[in-house]
């Protein structure tokens, strides 16, 4: 074949493919924004939810919750968002971007101080972070991702916020908080309980206060600028259900009312 | 409040000042020598210099963590002096070395081709040594390609994102340079911080492209007189 005719052929099929790409069939989609903590299992229930609706194409999207409140407000399709704190759902319903009376609490977590798992500095506390072999403590953006947001009131509880300041690396998610401390390259790390689960490289040294940990909760409402609410208010209904409450309960999550 | 703006300034002109100038002695100093490479290896070493402009910046800051980290053999070697890199300001040099050298190296390589052996020849029949030859007849020849390539690093080191935040993360007041700041400002949704941050940016890349243009007529002149 002429090498010309190559050329048109495989641009023509490229065409197609990419046409096709976008020709998906599914009845309903339902957008879900969920911060990045909850990656494992909101796999997983979503698989459950389509073996359940096969008609339903559930695409979900994991960012820290303040990434994904200034998504929806920039208006990224999402029709249901889970977020690993009130503030950023707060902040959402002040602008009315969110049905009101379909905001629920789901979930419950509690946040945690990590170390690499070979670590020898002998941190056993949040106020051990003060001492002259820590060089690195990763935290969350506070601004943007919750748990962040809730280190940063632990050192501010325990006055070591100055002192620390200079050492802290502040990550765009919580997942990327345990990827520095896995890989050791920072010397402790907050994250919730749940994260720090899913990594053997690293151990946990200590919880966060009380106070902090009941403020902890995950409340989850259907976006008002959603495409489609009865198939979104469904999706929001099986994540209450108690099939997906035994998939977050597996993954350490605390259920509402469970 | 001003600190919020003029830390990342800082950090970021110094980053691309130190980058910048590594870029240029190493990127002449590569240059001048595959300029007039004829080995089998020509084509290999060639790729592997240009490599870190065509590779995603990710996979360029990936590379570096691996390299490093604690974990990575820099990082070990390093770990025993007692030091460390990742997360500090020296990853944002490094990074943003990297990733600007290729242009350096091309630009300058290319103006190196282009001057005549002949000429070089004649110094050296005139009793110039190499080092004499370099500096007065191939470097003033080669000069508009060479302050071409050395912008065109800067630029590159001013506006490195991906390696920079994966190797040196966002520590502000140490690693948070202009387009990592940026970024955070974004997220964190302050849309005016991130608005300020670009006019710097912006003035920036207007004044160093205005200084080249003026500082290549200038030595070209001065040169071909």
């Amino acid at each position: 074949m002429d090498s010309r005719y190559a050329v048109y052929l495989s641009i023509f099929l490229l065409l197609i493919v990419f046409l096709c790409s976008g020709c998906s069939t599914s009845a309903a989609t339902v957008n879900v924004s969920a911060g990045a903590g909850l990656t494992e299992a909101m796999s997983e229930i979503n698989l459950l939810y389509k073996y359940q609706q096969p008609d339903v194409a559930v695409v979900a999207n994991f960012a820290a919750a303040g990434t994904l409140q200034q998504q929806i407000e920039n208006g990224a399709p999402a029709d249901v968002f889970i977020s690993p704190s009130s503030k950023h759902m707060d902040m959402l319903q002040a602008k009315h971007l969110i049905i009101e009376n379909t905001r629920r609490d789901l979930l419950f977590n509690k946040v945690v101080l990590i170390v690499p798992g070979d670590s020898t500095l002998g941190i056993s506390g949040f106020k051990d972070l003060t001492g002259d072999m820590v060089k690195k403590v990763a935290i969350g953006d506070p601004e943007s991702v919750p748990v962040g947001m809730y280190a940063q009131e632990i050192f501010m509880e325990y006055g070591i916020m100055d002192a620390l300041k200079s050492r802290l690396v502040l990550a765009g998610t919580v997942r990327q908080v345990l990827q520095y401390v896995e890989s050791s390259n920072v010397d402790a790390g907050v994250v919730f309980m749940t994260d720090a689960k899913t990594s053997p490289d690293v151990r946990i040294v200590a919880n966060a206060p009380d106070f902090i940990n009941s403020k902890v909760v995950y409340p989850v409402a259907i976006i008002d600028t959603g495409k489609d609410r009865t198939a979104a208010a469904d999706y929001q209904e099986f994540l209450f259900s108690s099939q997906a409450g035994s998939v977050f309960e597996k993954y350490g999550f605390g259920v509402i009312g469970r | 409040m001003m600190e919020t703006y003029l830390s990342p300034l800082y950090i970021s002109l110094s980053t691309v000042f130190t980058a910048t100038v590594i870029t240029f002695f190493t990127g002449i100093a590569a240059a001048r020598w595959m300029a007039r490479y004829q080995g089998q290896m020509r084509d290999f070493i060639d790729g592997i210099l240009i490599l870190p402009l065509v590779l995603p910046p990710t996979v360029v800051g990936l590379g570096l963590l691996m390299l490093f980290g604690k974990h990575g053999p820099v990082g070990q070697m390093l770990l025993l002096l007692g030091a460390t890199v990742v997360f500090s300001w020296p990853a944002t040099v490094i990074a943003a070395t990297v990733v600007a050298f290729p242009l350096m190296y091309m630009n300058a390589r290319g103006a190196f081709e282009q001057v005549d052996i002949n000429v070089e020849n004649a110094a050296r029949t005139l009793g110039a040594n190499e080092w004499r030859v370099f500096w007065s007849v191939t470097l003033p020849l080669a000069w508009p390609g060479v302050a071409a390539g050395a912008v065109l690093a800067f630029a590159r080191a001013l506006g490195e994102f991906g390696a920079t935040l994966m190797l040196a993360g966002y520590i502000p007041g140490k690693t948070a340079t202009i387009p990592v700041a940026i970024y955070f400002a974004v997220q964190d949704g302050d849309m005016n911080q991130a608005l300020v941050l670009v006019v710097i940016v912006l003035f920036i890349v207007f004044a160093s492209l205005g200084a080249l243009a003026y500082f290549k007529s200038k030595t070209y002149k001065a040169v071909t007189v």
